[in-house]
């Protein structure tokens, strides 16, 4: 089906056209209840279990707004930056779809919450770009529909289907940006970027899970291409199920493709959603839109309207947390790092876990040495985040106490962190249970060194010949002979010793 | 006995019930009697609970029994129209969409009730939807006017002022929208109050019109309001439109007003409300309650507002304008009717077939005229257009209200109309709510007294008293006293 797909060589889309974006992004708020009634705000569970009049929209039901949906809102808003609306309603979007108990979704239309904000989006070399909010909104999500029957999973084909409205009701916060004009090639990657950042952003605020793959981070991207020729706005398509960073920059780059393409072909791009297949990494036609679509907003007359006072803005904005970049630029400056390296760390998904070994007690280049190295490779080899790897920030600073005390030789160090790492509990418990020591008797030492240089007598003329580099050798062979349990320092002292 | 017990006022049979000199269950069972022997005529109710109505009364009766407090109307009779949820009890707001439905819940104003006593008999008749003027457009068949059984109860809540008309309950649950409470009280000679928008909640009454819908209480005195205007209002944190603030003293008010004095109270006469359309028997007992209202030391003028004339134009774009979004869950999804689900049908297919079968002819229109009013670009020149107006005429309410304590019209511009005249002329049904639509567009109370019969067709007449916002005990006030003044006026033969 995507194989008769035309696209057109990126390099030949970049020197026609300038792509041109917009970025829908939907976060479920992580509140204890629903955005209009009191039902538990969590993901999963058996489905129709955290339902009530409410959020079935049953007849006679109505909302109340959820106080610390309206905070997270508010804050949100301040942390990219927007004016918060000093007064503002919710709206009803009417449109059938049976999982939406009401049959219209419960929003805000031309009165957000927080409005005209920016974002500083860093690319992977280091260059920011200012990517302008135009909104952000609140509104419930939907519950959910399953499909049976069919091949796909989606309804077309499917003998029936399922609804579950745990998810009915829960909050949302709609981020919409303004048009992003002039990134060029690097459109793809600009829509990655300010997904990741915006993500980061959330995060610090302790608002949201956002988790894409469970759906709590949802992306919409919206791209158009302007020929170079005339300039002009190109008809845009709306791209839906981008369920991870990295499918924000596929979807947009296939995109920029494919409308190049049916342009270059003398067609038209039809204004459109699209849907995003992950495994193929292309885009289908989703809902054809003949008719413009009549949601017939009107002010939600069951909710009175929302007018945070400037105090309580003001007291919000006191709540916020040092942001990202604000971290990440006080840990460059306390840590004294190049951007270059900076910026490897957050690629690496490291900066968290270093920090907190900081705080446990690490030094930074220690610690920094650690994750982005040794601990690094093990996750690579796991084939795991970074983020993931069973052993916790404060383990490893104990591990690093541990060499710097003399305890353990970095060898024995990788060892330790090994045995976290195979669960067989923390550092010292490793370091108990696999008998992990430095031999530090020295008659002990003396005696492998002798057996060593006895092993190897060309060598030992060498050293005496005044080759200290010949050293080596001897040292590696005491190493081995001492199942590297010995301090190599010590060990190579000792050998030119014996050998003066 | 039985007969006494009927026409007893909510009042007296509380006070005979708590001092024990008659129990509830015999209340309770002399007007489920009267129901069964008069419905077949009014067809008032749509569903009787008789286990569940004689299981409170006797529980009522423990207590009073067992020397307890009691609330001030607890073991007296009440019908509850059908379009608030009744947990495990049927609700069908008058429609098929909804038949067979059992809410799992109890509205707000139905729990309130089940709180303090009373006895919730059954409910009542209503227009599909509580859309319509005189209970014609219920998916049930009609209730007749206890007055003239040719003749319509008002609607949407007839069933409910019929019950009161025909004995079959002393007190009644409406809901006013545009005049549903007041114009029913109107026709058939019972008292009925719409109270300020958010005085009592909404949780549990099926929408029709969010921002005009309000519950309120009706009955056959005006004390007997008051007493279950109390029991029904107050803050409720399940609707959000609920107002935060005291309950108006309307008992003491009532009781106050029957004093007979009224001496420095300023009354309005709403100029708009008189004149061409307006049947003459219906202005003479206007006028006759103007005088008497002077004789009790009222000091009456008139008073236009002007905006008021633009009020049915604008309820008729933002009421359906609400209704067609609060109406669209009815999808057969989750409850109710489900048709054509044979398994070869889309989604689409069977919400659009159960919405044709389900749905009656007026609130189809409706429907269609609240689509076509929020539809973008023609947003602003009906829906937006409809709410200046709205504003325009609370602003007229806000001026009257400088320099008058209350407001007055006659609550309809008829008597009661035959059943059948007006179903294939909706302007001209819609015409009877034409003088109660401003207080709920400004969602200030108002309420219908009756000021007697009229004199041309002998059928009754209502006096509508409207105050300012959370200012419901000035009008409890006058139309007590006024009620006094008047005297009784006899009641309908069945």
């Amino acid at each position: 089906m995507t194989s008769l797909v035309e696209l057109m060589d990126y390099d030949e889309v970049i020197e026609k056209y300038d792509p041109v974006l917009g970025l829908e992004v939907h976060v479920e708020l992580h509140t204890n209840t629903k955005m209009f009634c009191g039902c538990a705000n969590e993901f999963g569970g058996e489905p129709n279990t955290h339902t009530c009049p409410t959020c079935l929209g049953l007849p006679g039901s109505l909302p109340v707004v959820n106080g610390k949906a309206v905070e997270s809102a508010i804050r949100i808003g301040l942390a990219l930056n927007c004016e918060i609306a000093e007064w503002c309603r919710f709206a009803r979007k009417n449109y059938f779809y049976p999982d939406m108990p009401k049959n219209f979704q419960t929003s805000q239309y031309d009165e957000p919450i927080a409005f005209n904000g920016w974002l500083d989006v860093t690319l992977d070399d280091g260059e920011v770009i200012r990517v302008e909010i135009e909104r952000a909104h609140m509104e419930e999500d939907t519950g959910k529909s399953l499909h049976v029957g069919g091949a796909t999973g989606r309804i077309h084909g499917a003998e029936h289907s399922l609804l579950d409205y745990n998810r009915a009701g829960v909050p949302l916060i709609e981020i919409v940006t303004k048009m992003i004009p002039g990134t060029k090639e690097r459109a793809p990657e600009v829509a990655r970027a300010y997904v990741t950042a915006l993500r980061d952003l959330l995060k610090a605020l302790d608002v949201s899970d956002v988790r894409m793959d469970q759906g709590s981070l949802r992306c919409d991207a919206n791209v158009s291409l302007s020929p170079k020729t005339t300039g002009a706005l190109g008809t845009r398509t709306e791209t839906k199920n981008v369920n991870s960073l990295r499918s924000v920059e596929r979807a947009v780059r296939f995109e920029m493709t494919r409308q190049a393409a049916v342009l270059e072909s003398g067609g038209e791009v039809i204004q459109e959603t699209r849907h995003f297949d992950e495994s193929s990494g292309s885009t289908s036609s989703g809902r054809k839109k003949e008719t413009a679509e009549d949601y017939r907003y009107f002010p939600e007359p069951d909710l009175v309207p929302i007018a945070p006072s400037r105090e309580w803005v003001e007291e919000l904005r006191g709540t916020l947390p040092e942001l990202p970049w604000e971290r990440r630029a006080r840990i460059q400056k306390e840590w004294n790092l190049t951007d270059e390296v900076l910026r490897d760390l957050v690629n690496a998904n490291a900066l968290d876990l270093i920090e907190a070994t900081v705080v446990a007690g690490a030094k930074p280049d220690e610690a920094r040495s650690w994750w982005v190295s040794y601990l690094a490779q093990q996750a690579n080899t796991r084939g795991v985040e970074l983020t993931d790897l069973p052993i916790t920030p404060a383990q490893v600073a104990r591990v690093i106490e541990l060499v710097n005390t003399g305890a353990l030789t970095n060898k024995l160090a990788r060892e330790a962190v090994n045995g976290v790492l195979e669960g067989e509990g923390s550092p010292d418990e490793v370091v108990e249970k696999r008998g992990l020591k430095v031999v530090s008797d020295d008659s002990a030492l003396e005696k492998a060194v002798d057996e060593a240089l006895a092993a190897q007598p060309d060598v030992a003329q060498k050293i005496r010949d005044g080759k200290v580099q010949a050293a080596g050798a001897i040292v590696g062979a005491v190493m081995k002979a001492t199942k590297g349990q010995a301090d190599a320092a010590r060990v190579r002292e000792i050998v030119l010793a014996r050998c003066s | 006995m039985t007969n006494d017990l009927i026409h007893a006022t909510a009042a007296e049979l509380a006070a005979k019930i708590h001092s024990g000199e008659v129990s509830s269950v015999e209340v309770t069972q002399a007007h489920l009697d009267r129901i069964a022997e008069t419905d077949g005529k009014v067809n008032a109710f749509l569903h009787v609970d008789t286990e569940g109505a004689l299981a409170q009364a006797r529980t009522v009766d423990e207590a009073v029994k067992a020397g307890e407090t009691v609330g001030a109307l607890a073991g007296v009779p009440l019908a509850l129209k059908d379009v608030m949820t009744t947990e495990g009890v049927p609700t069908t707001v008058g429609s098929k969409i909804l038949e067979g439905w059992l809410p799992p819940y109890d509205a707000t104003v139905t729990r309130k009730l089940k709180e303090a006593g009373v006895v919730i008999l059954g409910k009542t008749n209503m227009d599909e939807f509580a859309m319509g003027s005189s209970t014609e457009n219920s998916a049930y068949g009609p209730t007749h006017n206890p007055w003239d059984l040719d003749r319509i109860p008002g609607g949407s809540g007839g069933g409910s002022s019929a019950a009161l008309a025909a004995y079959q309950a002393p007190l009644a649950i409406g809901t006013d929208t545009g005049g549903s409470i007041r114009q029913p009280g109107a026709v058939t000679g019972t008292v009925g109050v719409k109270p300020t928008y958010g005085g009592v909640s909404r949780y549990g009454l099926v929408a029709f019109s969010s921002s005009l819908d309000q519950a309120g209480p009706c009955a056959r005195t005006v004390l007997d309001a008051a007493l279950l205007h109390e029991v029904i209002a107050g803050y409720d944190h399940m609707d959000s439109t609920s107002i935060n603030a005291p309950v108006p003293p309307v008992v003491a008010a009532a009781r106050e007003g029957l004093s007979g004095d009224l001496s420095g109270l300023r009354i309005g006469v709403v100029t708009q409300f008189q004149g061409e359309g307006y049947q003459p028997g219906v202005l003479r007992s206007f006028q006759a309650a103007v005088s008497q209202l002077k004789e009790l030391g009222a000091e009456i003028a008139d008073v236009s507002c002007p905006s008021f004339d633009y009020a049915l134009p604008a309820y008729y774009l933002i009421a359906p304008s609400e209704c067609s979004s609060n109406l669209a869950r009815f999808d057969a999804m989750r409850y109710g009717l489900r048709v054509g689900d044979d398994g070869t049908r889309s989604t689409e297919e069977v919400m659009s077939l159960t919405r044709e079968a389900g749905f009656g002819p007026e609130v189809k229109r409706r429907i269609m005229i609240g689509t076509y009013a929020l539809s973008s670009g023609y947003y602003d020149a009906y829906y937006g257009s409809a709410q200046k107006v709205r504003t325009l005429i609370t602003q007229d309410f806000a001026k009257a209200f400088e320099n008058f304590d209350v407001l007055i019209s006659p609550t309809t511009p008829t008597t009661a109309f035959k059943i059948g005249e007006r179903a294939n002329d909706p302007i001209a049904m819609y015409k009877a709510d034409l003088c109660t639509i401003p207080a709920n567009l400004a969602g200030t109370p108002a309420m219908s007294v009756p000021s007697g019969l009229s004199d041309e067709d002998g059928l009754p007449v209502g006096l509508q008293i409207m105050a300012p916002a959370l200012q419901d005990h000035r009008m409890y006030r006058v139309a007590a006293a006024y009620e006094a003044a008047r005297g009784a006026f006899g009641g309908p033969s069945l």
